[in-house]
């Protein structure tokens, strides 16, 4: 229980490490003497010497309740009332406040103070959680004295099955301080539930997630993204295929919150790939209710399914961006969404011409879903910096190798059908007459990410649910 | 219970918040039943008249012991517990 300021008097916010609150220790000291004064110190309860009444606040509870931002902060009290505050030291007020004994001879007149320790970055979060109102409208869940809060969220089963960082009110209030929208807006219903999902449920889940603040608004742009009813995320979730949500980012969002686009980009190690694609997995498992073995009735799943996100590369001015060519503005953020199997590696060190290396990887596109399937799915494409380089050393921009490689992707349906090659998979006997695309026209999506070595590039498949277009395709929406 | 950790949902908030108890089966048949003794003092002897209730409805028990009361049970005994049977009764008095 934090003591009852006096209801006349003066009162003094300070703190030991502020050179202006030690400048005017002898003030204190003085209007001290002069009449009641009572000096809340953040961080030293032997600061300042020689005053009768000084309150120990370093837990903040009454720099919070002050409203404190910075110290010296000289308050006047009348009749329970605050009629008057200054802050810093500026002779003048302090003397109009506290009258003569507020002088400080040979002080300079006026000399800035400092910032309350109240509001420092993360402490304001903290303490509103502590004492003053959160907001929050998401349902408290105790934790017991000795549990660990990690332990329990596993419990609840709110976990992918590695460990989360558990919700408290600070880290969701810091969460939803990295976007301008209300804690209280609906984003949209997250299936298999089709529950509605708020800003702040956002924001828990991606705390737990391990986002930090600033990715907010690409969470929510990816989450906004997934929801496009073309998306198709029920059927996603509920698939027996291998298939999960792919996350590519483009533009400034990607480079201010330091997504990886370069080495290792579809690999771990950087936080912001990894857990914005994860918050995505738990807005849907946690909000949304889509848990494996429930309505995820995957057979075998995918590692992408904890989470599978990376940016595009964009330094090359000559390469036009997965989003602008899906009709985004240069120069604007945008998330990409397509339904993904795992990353199937391509190896080529030989071909040395754009025409060799479109033929080459052609017969690596072949595989996706089945060699002989053509309706198991689209792909992406992920071009490394040196097999990009053969490309646009041979003068081919992005318009170019799409073409040439959708030319390079037909085939005589022959070769396809039911029991051509010995295999029974494969295309109806119908078929065999046609030359047959392995993708649909706007099937194959190139992007570029990828360390400076290494001739290889990814390969990774889609879901066979995209066979429908007018029903099931991938996704890019701006991220605001 | 002095709570000291506070959470935030992040569900839709459609379950209770206390987990849900298993719900017991419908039958016992073809089920074993693990009676463990927690190894305080006649425990064993409620688990042995309880041993024989479930003989003569018919039910296969198998009967496991912590090695001392004073601490939880050993992962090992509770994963071999998990393994080899589907309910448990465990002895918890004098």
């Amino acid at each position: 229980m934090i003591e009852v300021l006096p209801a006349d008097g003066l009162v003094i916010v300070a703190k030991r490490e502020c050179h202006t609150c030690v400048l005017v220790e002898p003030v204190m000291q003085s209007l001290d003497r002069a009449g009641p004064l009572t000096v809340i110190t953040q961080d030293d309860p032997a600061f300042p010497s020689g005053v009768g009444r000084v309150l120990d606040d370093q837990q903040l509870e009454r720099s919070f309740h002050l409203n404190i931002e910075a110290v010296p902060t000289l308050i006047r009290y009348e009749g329970g009332r605050e009629v008057g505050r200054t802050v810093g030291w500026d002779r003048a007020e302090w003397t109009r406040l506290a009258g003569a004994a507020a002088a400080g001879d040979g002080l300079p007149a006026w000399q800035p103070g400092c910032g309350s320790r109240s509001v420092e970055p993360g402490v304001q979060e903290t303490l509103i959680a502590r004492y003053g109102d959160p907001g929050l409208k998401s349902r408290e869940i105790a934790v017991g004295e000795w549990d660990d809060p990690i332990e329990a969220c596993f419990e609840r089963g709110w976990s992918d099955g590695l460990p989360v960082v558990p919700p408290t009110d600070e880290r969701i209030l810091r969460m939803l301080g990295g976007t301008d929208r209300k804690p209280g807006e609906i984003v949209g219903l997250i299936p298999p539930n089709l529950a509605p999902c708020t800003v702040e449920k956002v924001a828990i889940n991606a705390v737990m997630a391990g986002c930090k603040p600033e990715y907010m608004p690409v969470v929510l742009g990816v989450l906004e993204a997934a929801l496009d009813p073309l998306f198709v995320l029920h059927g996603l979730l509920c698939t027996t295929h291998f298939s999960g949500p792919l996350v590519i980012i483009n533009g400034p969002a990607a480079k201010a919150v330091g997504m990886n686009s370069g080495v290792n980009a579809l690999g771990q190690g950087n936080r912001a790939n990894a857990t914005i694609g994860r918050a995505l997995q738990l807005i849907v498992r946690n909000v949304g209710g889509g848990l494996p073995g429930g309505m995820d009735r995957a057979t075998l799943g995918n590692p992408g399914k904890y989470t599978f996100c990376f940016a595009e590369d964009e330094s090359d001015p000559d390469w036009e961006p997965l989003a602008q060519r899906r009709g985004i503005a240069a120069g604007k953020s945008a998330v990409t969404l397509f339904h993904a199997e795992g990353v199937h590696g391509f190896i080529d060190q030989k071909s040395r011409t754009p025409e060799e290396l479109t033929r080459s990887l052609a017969m690596g596109l072949f595989g996706v879903g089945h060699p002989k399937l053509c309706d198991a799915g689209n792909a992406v494409l992920v071009l490394s910096p040196e097999h990009y380089r053969i490309f646009r050393e041979g003068g081919w921009n992005r318009r170019r190798i799409e073409e040439e490689l959708y030319q390079a992707l037909k085939r005589p349906g022959r070769d396809l059908i039911h029991g051509a090659q010995n295999v029974p998979e494969g295309l109806p006997a119908s078929m065999a007459d046609k030359i047959v695309d392995k993708f649909q026209p706007d099937g194959l999506l190139i992007v570029r990410a990828g360390g400076p070595a290494g001739l290889f590039s990814a390969i990774i498949g889609g879901w066979p649910g995209q066979r429908v277009r007018e029903e099931c395709q991938a996704v890019t929406h701006e991220i605001r | 219970m002095n709570h000291t950790s506070k959470l935030r949902d992040p569900t839709a908030e459609t379950s209770p918040t206390r987990r849900a108890r298993l719900a017991p089966p419908p039958s016992l048949d073809g089920k074993v039943v693990a009676l463990m003794d927690i190894g305080k003092s006649r425990g064993a002897e409620f688990l042995d008249r309880l041993e024989g209730h479930f003989k003569a409805a018919g039910v296969t028990t198998r009967r496991y012991r912590k090695p001392t009361n004073t601490k939880v049970a050993p992962a090992a005994v509770l994963q071999t517990i998990a393994a080899e049977a589907q309910l448990a009764v465990i002895a918890l008095s004098d």
